[in-house]
């Protein structure tokens, strides 16, 4: 599997190793962490999947007195018009077509509506328009389908979950479907939105947004749920070609994956270390931080570590953040650099003599994360690690080269002066003297 | 040299040292404006209308730029700006809640600020929490960072020249309140320029800005507006008040110097009337007019 930017993300490290090393060194630069996926992502257009909830409970009259349905038609009415040109999307309905009472069958009710692509806007709001409130709510089963009409790729995918009910095929529990779907690592985010106000959908629709890193809402106007979608369209073309690099850091440290300058992603479980290797140079500064997502309900103090040790297992630096409440990551980094004088560090002993030594940093991610009970504890919270290599800064050797300031120096420098005007004009009476006296 | 030379230069000494703190006053003044990014751009950028969701898609603020953003409660949003060193940057926010009639209980609001390596920043000043009750239809919140370094050690957390992340979120509320529409403004302001920033002569190589790369095609952050290079870049180091003063100086020793040479030739008082009239290169010796052991 060859990737399009792997060239690239190599020359970059190439360069920055060049500008460090002063062009000295061009071989040995550490191999690529495993990237899994292919594809390249500059090609790939925005894709967005709105699924829409056509249960029967659609029927019901309750947003400024008009039914559900019809205002989820007039809004992606107004969503498709606006639709960006770039945008591939695609609907797809769930209990639109089997009106029976048999929950077998109806909990295989959904279909895609219109495959995501290019938008024909007339045809995509006809077949709106032709939607009937009829079936059952199999929202897990929606969300797979979409996850495949969506396919797979570099790119970020999102879905526009609009519903008004929970879910009433259980098992699969939606949000176990959610977060299975996110840890397949096909970057599907679910958005939500709710158009009843029930605790249950929305204790649903909230672990299916937290889940994939999406958000919920809850729907009152017409006007909310129109601009909301059209906010969340526009977010996925902002930022559907932010993916993180996949990786997978081991539990020691000599088998841990080498890491190049960039953003990766990983999957952490409560109390479990992940270790990754980064090779650093003399002069380099590494620069790490990680990000664990907090994608289900955990105990009320939480924190993160994020530890630079070298391979012997002695700690270089460390990065640490705790807190409480409702959050949606923890983060920490942590900055370090090289200095060959340092006792510690184990430097590889280097072929040519411009080679600057290298040491090998073991970044160890560890968390203070409890469950709250009754959660799954797999797979792993997200997680994602930035590591960047710069050059290192030395201490400042003083201020801007030597230079003064202030009313001290001026009154020093001119008593100096004052001074030595003094003594030379001294020394030139004393020699006038001396010399008429000759 | 003739005498009315000697006092001219004399006196323009004086007149310089009379106007010089002037000038050392309006200098920092002059410097201190023209590297400001706030001030720089015509007209501030049209508020941002957007809100990351997370780090990686945070939306970067131009210098100046505000942002206006409709938001439901308890999304978390990201901003990213860029400090420079020397500035101490405050984030202002005003959250605009839901109505009244659909809200259950107070709703506490955070916000956070990280810096280029997701690390937390304290706020010096500032309301970082604040709670409304069920009537209150907006809160103002705001954080005030430390004077960001020009450099620090790689173990320090000090802030640094670089992006900053600004997360604003929901930190507690009733569960039937999340979801609601919310609005909020956010604004940054800063002050204080590079001429000032601790400590002096340090330098970050590279600013505290998140790697680029690694993912398919990570955004560029927000960072510092970078100074312009020239062929001289790294011989000086640019201009700040130091020359100034430290020029000034020299020109003050310089005068000073003068002025102390010209005392001890002529004090005043003792000049003869003969000095400079008649050369006393020929005839008889005559008693030296300095010589202040010939004086009684």
């Amino acid at each position: 599997m060859t990737t399009g930017r792997r060239p690239k993300a190599r020359l970059g490290s190439l360069l920055a190793a060049l500008a460090i090393t002063g062009g000295a060194l061009l071989s040995g630069l550490p191999a690529h962490a495993d990237e899994p996926s292919a594809g390249s992502a500059g090609k790939e257009a925005p894709r967005v999947d709105l699924v829409l909830d056509v249960s029967g409970s659609m029927r019901t009259a309750d947003i400024q007195g008009k039914s559900r349905i019809a205002v989820a038609q007039q809004s992606l009415n107004e969503v498709i018009d606006a639709l960006p040109a770039e945008t591939e999307f695609g609907i797809r309905t769930l209990g639109a077509n089997y009106p029976g009472d048999d929950k077998n069958q109806g909990c295989q009710d959904s279909k895609q509506l219109f495959p995501v692509g290019k938008t024909n806007k007339v045809e995509a709001k006809t077949a709106v328009a032709t939607l009937r409130p009829t079936g059952w709510t199999p929202i897990g089963l929606a969300l797979r389908g979409a996850a495949q009409d969506l396919g797979k790729g570099e790119t970020t995918r999102r879905v526009v979950l609009i519903t008004d009910g929970e879910d009433t095929c259980t098992p699969p529990d939606p949000c176990d479907v959610a977060r299975e779907l996110a840890a397949q690592g096909i970057h599907l985010v679910v958005d939500t939105l709710g158009l009843a106000h029930d605790d249950k959908t929305r204790q649903q629709l909230l672990c299916i947004a937290n889940a994939t890193g999406g958000t919920y809402t809850d729907v009152r106007t017409q006007e909310q749920l129109t601009d909301k979608v059209k906010q969340l369209v526009d977010r996925s073309n902002d930022t559907y070609t932010v993916t993180p690099t996949k990786t997978a850091g081991t539990d020691k440290c000599e088998n841990a994956p080498v890491l190049s300058p960039g953003v990766y992603s990983d999957r952490e479980k409560f109390s479990e270390h992940r270790v990754y290797r980064v090779p650093v140079k003399a002069g380099q500064e590494l620069r790490a931080s990680v990000s664990v997502s907090l994608d289900r309900a955990v105990a009320r103090d939480y924190g993160v570590l994020l530890q630079a040790t070298s391979t012997a297992g002695q700690e270089l630096v460390r990065g640490t953040d705790a807190g409480n409440g409702r959050t949606d990551v923890i983060s920490t980094g942590l900055r370090w650099s090289t200095n060959d004088s340092k006792g510690y560090v184990t430097a590889s002993p280097s072929s040519s003599a411009s080679a600057k030594p290298e040491t090998t940093v073991c970044l160890v991610v560890s968390n203070s994360l409890a469950a709250q009970p009754g959660v799954q504890a797999d797979p792993g919270m997200p997680l994602e690690l930035t590591v960047d290599l710069a050059s290192a800064s030395s201490a400042p050797d003083g201020p801007a080269m030597g230079l003064g300031r202030g009313w001290i120096l001026l009154l020093v420098l001119t008593l100096a002066g004052l001074l030595a005007g003094l003594v030379f004009g001294w020394i030139a009476r004393w020699r006038i003297a001396v010399w008429r006296e000759n | 040299m003739p005498i009315s030379t000697l006092r001219g230069a004399f006196r323009g000494a004086l007149a310089a040292l009379a106007l010089f703190p002037a000038l050392a006053v309006a200098a920092p003044a002059a410097s201190a404006a023209s590297p400001s990014p706030s001030a720089s751009e015509s007209g501030t950028p049209a508020p941002a209308t957007k809100a990351g969701t997370s780090f990686l898609t945070a939306i970067n603020l131009a210098p100046g730029q505000d942002a206006n953003v409709a938001a439901s409660t308890g999304d978390y949003l990201y901003w990213a700006f860029g400090a420079s060193e020397g500035q101490t940057a405050t984030v202002g926010l005003t959250v605009n809640l839901a109505p009244t009639p659909d809200r259950h209980g107070p709703q506490t609001w955070s916000v956070e600020v990280f810096d280029g390596l997701r690390r937390r920043q304290s706020c010096t000043a500032g309301t970082q929490n604040a709670t409304g009750e069920t009537t209150t239809t907006s809160l103002a919140l705001s954080c005030t960072l430390r004077e960001v370094r020009s450099w620090a050690e790689p173990w320090s957390g000090d802030p640094l020249p670089g992006t900053y992340y600004v997360r604003l979120s929901l930190s507690d509320a009733p569960q039937p309140d999340l979801g609601l529409a919310a609005s909020v403004q956010l604004h940054v302001s800063a002050k204080g320029d590079a001429d000032n920033a601790q400590p002096e002569g340090g330098e970050l190589k590279a600013p505290l800005v998140p790697p680029v790369g690694g993912g398919a095609a990570t955004a560029k952050a927000a960072a510092p507006e970078e100074p312009e290079e020239h062929w001289y870049t790294g011989w000086f180091s640019g201009w700040n008040s130091r020359w100034f003063w430290t020029v000034g100086g020299g020109i003050l020793a310089a005068l000073a110097g003068v002025a102390g040479y010209t005392l001890t030739r002529h004090p005043r008082g003792y000049r003869p009337a003969r000095y400079g009239a008649v050369p006393p290169q020929s005839g008889a010796p005559q008693p030296d007019p300095y010589a202040g052991s010939g004086r009684p």
